[in-house]
């Protein structure tokens, strides 16, 4: 399904009509309006605190980032790689992948204490085993006749890796890799919030203790607009791989 | 040791053992983690003589049903109404694609000021997290029925009633079931969530206290009792996933 340009102004326009719908419903202690909103957002990231925590969370994200995706895939290949393997662990990473790791938020507190790597150690959690599985899932689903001709045709481990193995496999390894990217964003963000004192998230659950309804909005806007536009763009890099594994 | 199952009860085994000996050992101290034997001493104590528990794990299990109900009975109708207006589906992609990297509870305060401090807004925001998985999951369950089934379907003069509920809806099953595990997860993440930040009653609550006066061995026993009725329910879900699967992927 194409994506069009008209598509993004309807849920644009949409997205602000309903919104400003549920202003005058719910009134201003608990919404801001959506011109309000941005000029709040656009007040908050003027100021320099803003981009001291702005960068915490950058940091955080980046680190997580490359804990949850490089052990993901690791860990998900030599599993997949494995029949044995895989019947005797896949089940067990994905009842961890089934837990409400929220709930671990003591836990990472009272291991890491607050700060960068409770926040981190937080973002890997959520992003690693969707990573896994879905490698997992990439390399059990190679057709086992590719590696059959393989074998018939005598080709090298090497050249068995890079020019089949690898691009049987890519397009849904790099669903994961999106997907994982996705959950390690919202895990960062839910470890700012719960197991730290710099970062957005921080920034969010301080504005929800002392309930600063302008700050919450502008907030979460930054939040959805940063994840749609790296989604929108991964998403794009997917459809391109997709395509050229047909 | 053939069967898979026992190699993963010895590795399961084996890591807890491991980590009750690093407890008992002092590796680990015991503000960090308390010996998982103590774990459960810890929960089955609480379940015979804490008068707070039943009242507490109630509310939080009464509200993490609510809101799975509220997240797969409206989803599944809007997934099938969104996949009827391909249009509309087109506008909504992007939302439904990114709705997951932004943690959704961050509006909890503000269903505070619409339904008050209570089940209620934990139940809306548990269904708010949890709804955008079923209709995923219905868009794709439809999407993935083969398009014979249709065609053998008109072949045979069925009612689109008799198609919807004899044909549509079985192809469709594996993928709900997936969307049902998601929505589930997803549940119990919001409800716990919501706790975690205000509430006057549930697990979440509990666990934030005993945190807060460090009182670890409490901490773990809430911790085990959520692991293993999350464990339950996936386990459930699973082999119903792994039957339907048999079911139509027999080669």
């Amino acid at each position: 399904m194409r994506q069009r340009w008209s598509d993004y102004a309807i849920l644009l326009m949409a997205i602000v009509g309903l919104w400003q719908a549920a202003y005058y419903l719910a009134g201003p202690e608990a919404i801001t309006p959506p011109l309000a909103t941005v000029r709040h957002l656009a007040v908050l990231m003027d100021g320099a605190r803003f981009w001291e925590h702005a960068r915490a969370s950058g940091v955080a994200f980046l680190y997580a980032c490359m804990v949850a995706l490089a052990g993901g895939l690791v860990l998900g290949i030599a599993i997949g790689a494995s029949p044995r393997g895989h019947e005797i662990l896949t089940p067990i990473l994905s009842t961890l992948y089934s837990i409400p790791k929220i709930m671990l938020y003591p836990v990472i507190l009272l291991v890491f204490g607050l700060g960068l790597s409770a926040k981190v150690a937080f973002g890997a959690m959520h992003g690693f085993f969707p990573v896994a599985l879905f490698a997992i899932g990439a390399i059990r689903n190679i057709p086992p006749v590719l590696l059959r001709s393989a074998r018939v045709m005598h080709v090298a481990r090497l050249d068995l890796v890079r020019h089949i193995l690898l691009p049987a496999a890519l397009p849904e390894i790099v669903t994961g890799l999106r997907i994982g990217f996705a959950t390690t964003f919202l895990g960062t963000l839910m470890g700012e919030m719960f197991a730290s004192s710099e970062g957005l998230g921080f920034m969010m659950i301080r504005a929800m203790d002392i309930h600063n309804v302008p700050d919450i909005m502008a907030l979460t806007l930054l939040a959805f607009v940063v994840a749609t536009a790296a989604n929108t763009f991964l998403l794009a890099v997917e459809k391109r791989v997709h395509a050229h594994g047909r | 040791m053939k069967h898979p199952g026992w190699w993963r009860l010895a590795i399961v085994g084996g890591a807890v053992l491991a980590l009750e000996l690093a407890c008992r050992g002092g590796i680990i101290d015991r503000v960090t983690m308390v010996p998982p034997s103590q774990m459960v001493v810890a929960l089955v104590r609480m379940m015979i003589g804490t008068p707070w528990f039943w009242s507490d794990a109630g509310a939080t299990f009464r509200n993490i049903g609510a809101a799975i109900v509220l997240s797969i009975v409206p989803g599944f109708l809007i997934g099938l109404m969104v996949h009827a207006l391909p249009r509309l589906r087109a506008v909504l992609n992007p939302v439904l694609f990114s709705y997951y990297s932004v943690p959704t509870f961050v509006f909890y305060p503000l269903l505070i000021v619409i339904f008050g401090i209570g089940p209620a807004s934990l139940i809306v925001m548990g269904a708010m997290f949890g709804i955008v998985a079923m209709i995923s999951a219905t868009l794709v369950s439809i999407d993935r029925i083969p398009r014979v089934y249709g065609k053998a379907a008109r072949v045979m003069r069925l009612s689109p009633w008799q198609t919807a509920l004899r044909v549509q809806l079985p192809a469709a099953t594996p993928h709900l079931i997936t969307g049902i595990k998601l929505a589930v997860a997803y549940s119990v993440i919001g409800v716990i969530a919501g706790e975690f930040i205000i509430s006057t009653a549930g697990l979440g609550r509990r666990l934030t206290l005993s945190y807060n006066g460090f009182d670890t061995a409490t901490m773990y026993g809430l911790m085990l009792l959520i692991f293993i009725a999350v464990a339950i329910v996936n386990t459930v879900l699973q082999g119903w996933e792994t039957r339907v699967h048999r079911r139509w992927y027999r080669a």
